[in-house]
């Protein structure tokens, strides 16, 4: 897979990276892909749901030593 | 305009004394729709916060402006973002505290009445949440039953009464809830007691907890009698207090009845869940008071706050007591049952001492509503 852009939002808390991811997803085009690490778990039910209200297409997750790790094609 | 933040404590206040609160709640739609504050008199408005983030232009107009507005999210972060929107836009608005991981840990004590003597029973509402803990007072003596983890608003709670709890008691092995029963024992060198059929895989020493056993709290008459229920669980035991009360765990609520399956065995169990239901209470006078583990839904909460109310109501009211067929209670307990609660089988080793989790796993494992009961 083509990563774009990679978005460093470990540490963060809510809402801190889904107003990162946002604004990453803003500066790419179409069909491009954005690679988002974070470590607050309530990302994964958050992202899922804003990348599907917004259109985008999240295309894989992972979880590896408490870093979730999400791959997200822009709209 | 002005954010202000609002406390779990002053929302109880408002949900117990029916006060009107708009609820502005920006956590995504599942989490909303599985588990939110609840109040007789509250109005919601559910958009994730994610979905506010170019703005809060649209969901002003939906906003009220003749009662408080409370923005809530999981944690705080999110809610404190979309309150300072809202304000900026010109309303005073108020964010939780904490959010609902504060709500769901707050606890707040009611007194349910007097005992012989002098002595007082109070009940420890966990609105959040639903579980129900007690406390019995007598002559510088108290016993705690059913507590939950957050052993500090029991051990000060007693400070304040000028106690020394003497006795910790379990109903059961809870799977919806981490009890904070052994670990109060452990500071105050209180005895913990524990149904030993539920405890055969505990790790810990506890004093069983066999039926026809009493204690007494302080000098005087005040007896917690234990009276074996099983069902929700196979070591379920109910506790007669001051020949008044009856604190009656997971197997009765006042809405409904406690469900036999979150051991795994709801078939082995139904039998004596009904055993219980429809003959060992019903032996038990109709003037008791019952105080269950749990409540479900808002409606079960009187108007001062607690949960209670007389066994011989129940009888005529609750629709789990009133099944005449045997079949049909079968049908009802084991098939077409609400989810089981968030991480139950991790509770369940929790509390038999297998694992210990941190305090920040601890509280992710209790997120959500309790799910004890069928109704």
């Amino acid at each position: 897979m083509e990563v774009n852009q990679v978005l460093d939002a470990k540490g963060l808390a809510c809402p801190m990276p889904i107003v990162r991811t946002k604004k990453a997803m803003d500066t790419l085009e179409s069909g491009q892909v954005l690679e988002v690490q974070v470590t607050d778990k309530g990302a994964l039910a958050d992202l899922t749901a804003w990348s599907a209200a917004a259109g985008h297409t999240l295309l894989e997750h992972k979880e590896e030593a408490d870093v979730l790790t999400f791959y997200i094609k822009k709209a | 305009m002005t954010v202000i933040k609002m406390t779990a404590a002053e929302v109880a206040r408002k949900v117990i004394e029916n006060k009107e609160l708009f609820i502005l709640d920006v956590r995504n739609k599942d989490a909303f729709e599985d588990w939110k504050i609840e109040g007789h008199s509250f109005d919601y408005l559910n958009i994730p916060y994610f979905d506010l983030l170019d703005g809060v232009d649209e969901i002003l107009p939906k906003l009220p402006t003749d009662k408080d507005v409370l923005v809530v999210c999981a944690k705080e972060g999110s809610s404190l973002m979309v309150a300072e929107m809202v304000s900026e836009a010109g309303s005073d608005v108020f964010y939780l505290e904490g959010g609902m991981k504060s709500w769901s840990s707050y606890l707040e004590p009611i007194k349910v009445g007097d005992l012989t003597g002098g002595g007082e029973l109070y009940q420890f509402v966990r609105l959040g949440k639903g579980c129900l803990s007690y406390m019995v007072i007598s002559e510088g003596e108290a016993a705690i039953i059913d507590a939950v983890r957050f052993t500090g608003v029991f051990t000060n709670f007693a400070k304040e009464k000028n106690v020394d709890i003497k006795n910790v008691f379990d109903t059961h092995l809870h799977a919806d809830h981490i009890s904070g029963g052994r670990h109060i024992a452990e500071a105050t060198g209180a005895t913990y007691y524990l149904p030993p059929k539920d405890a055969e895989e505990v790790v810990f020493n506890y004093t069983p907890l066999e039926d026809g056993l009493t204690v007494k709290i302080g000098a005087s008459q005040i007896e917690v009698g234990a009276l074996y229920s099983p069902g929700h669980t196979i070591g379920s035991t109910s506790f007669i207090v001051d020949g008044k009360y009856v604190l009656t765990g997971d197997i009765l609520f006042i809405d409904s009845i406690g469900r036999p399956d979150l051991a795994g065995l709801a078939e082995d169990w139904v039998g004596d869940l009904r055993e219980t239901l429809y003959r060992r209470y019903r032996e038990l006078a109709e003037d008791l008071i019952v105080l269950p583990a749990h409540f479900m839904i808002i409606d079960e909460i009187n108007e001062d706050g607690t949960v209670a109310k007389r066994l011989g109501d129940l009888f005529a009211e609750n629709h789990g007591l009133n099944i005449e067929s045997e079949e049909e209670f079968r049908h009802t307990v084991t098939e077409n049952l609400p989810p089981q609660p968030n991480a139950y089988e991790q509770i369940r080793q929790v509390n038999m001492g297998k694992i210990t989790p941190e305090n920040e796993e601890q509280t992710e494992m209790e997120i959500g509503p309790n799910r004890c009961a069928v109704r």
